[in-house]
């Protein structure tokens, strides 16, 4: 069972890599489309490279509203 | 060029060693509309050759976000908005029309056809995949039915389709929630007959074409006539439903939401 942190790091790590973005410039509490700088299209790629990675499920819906790496691993977290 | 190659602004096809490739590349992400109908009836013309010397087709798209993101909403969108609404509707039906004829003669077709599909495969994408035998997915590709959001449901065989490859919970599923599922959801629920690493898709896919060439081609066209028979009735009553929907003003607003969408995931209500 990963932890909230844990699951919150990998995030950051995960999207950092993926849209080649420097690591340390990520902080959780971020609006992650403004510090990926992602779009619509980009968005549904950060949600299957996570559902992947964390082997879940994520209901689009559950996303919805959701613009934070915190509240992002809280929904992973929900689901492990 | 002949039937043998096709460069147009919306796809193209060619034909190598008995397998049929249509490359899908119209910019953002391969919407389907006037355009793209009208190319892929070129082709639906052309498969009549094309099909005696081939065994097997490859739809795929040579674009980065994905697949197909679906029908040309912009494009419905004006166009609706610059008629009244009968005549609107009588225009998505004359389209609903000819796109079901070119989906019903490649759903048909005399070969093994397979959807080499990454990224978005939503709406009409979706559809267009399910035309195939086969759907080969890179782990990165996404489906959705996102329809219900514009009060709408799926136009171009979505439901009959789906219908005949996996159970109705799984219909209901992705079409009364509008979610969307990733390639490993979609092959556990036996809608992707293979899943493979970013990018390799339609390399994927021409290794199948190999297998499938080595077979009797009178046997698989048999086989796949038996086993895949085109849901005509179906069809025809799930395009009669669209246009019924389509003349309420609430498709209108949620036509007019989309386009003016700036949202991360305009495809949800």
């Amino acid at each position: 069972m990963e932890t909230a942190e844990k699951t919150l790091d990998e995030i950051l790590t995960l999207a950092a890599a993926h849209f080649k973005v420097p690591r340390e410039k990520l902080s959780p509490d971020e609006d992650f489309f403004k510090a990926l700088g992602i779009d619509s299209l980009q968005t549904l790629d950060l949600l299957t490279k996570l559902e992947n990675h964390f082997r879940v499920e994520l209901p689009d819906y559950e996303l919805q509203g959701v613009t934070d790496f915190r509240t992002l691993a809280a929904r992973i977290q929900a689901r492990l | 060029m002949g039937e043998k190659q096709f460069k147009g602004q919306a796809l193209s096809w060619q034909v190598q060693g008995g397998v049929i490739e249509l490359a899908l590349h119209r910019a953002p992400c391969n919407e389907l509309g006037s355009l793209s109908l009208a190319e892929l009836e070129q082709f639906a013309s052309a498969l009549d050759n094309l099909e005696k010397n081939a065994h097997a087709l490859i739809i795929h798209s040579e674009l980065k976000p994905g697949f197909c993101a679906g029908a040309d909403l912009r494009e419905l969108y004006e166009q609706s908005q610059a008629m009244e609404t009968s005549k609107a509707v009588q225009g998505v039906r004359d389209f609903l029309e000819r796109i079901h004829r070119v989906l019903n003669r490649i759903d048909a077709a005399s070969l093994t056809t397979i959807a080499a599909v990454h990224g978005v495969t939503f709406g009409g994408g979706f559809e267009l995949a399910l035309v195939c035998d086969l759907i080969i997915a890179d782990k990165m590709a996404r489906f959705c039915f996102p329809e219900l959001r514009l009060g709408l449901i799926p136009g171009f065989g979505g439901i009959p389709r789906l219908k005949r490859d996996v159970g109705n919970a799984v219909v209901r599923d992705l079409l009364l929630t509008g979610r969307s599922f990733n390639a490993t959801k979609a092959q556990q629920i036996g809608l992707v007959s293979q899943v493979v690493a970013e990018g390799e898709a339609l390399r994927a896919a021409r290794a199948t074409t190999a297998q499938i060439g080595k077979f009797d081609r009178q046997t698989a066209v048999v086989a796949k006539q038996f086993i895949k028979p085109v849901p005509l009735d179906e069809l025809r009553k799930e395009i009669d439903m669209f246009c019924e929907l389509f003349s309420r003003p609430a498709v209108q607003a949620g036509l007019k939401k989309f386009v003016e969408s700036t949202e991360a995931q305009p495809y949800l209500p």
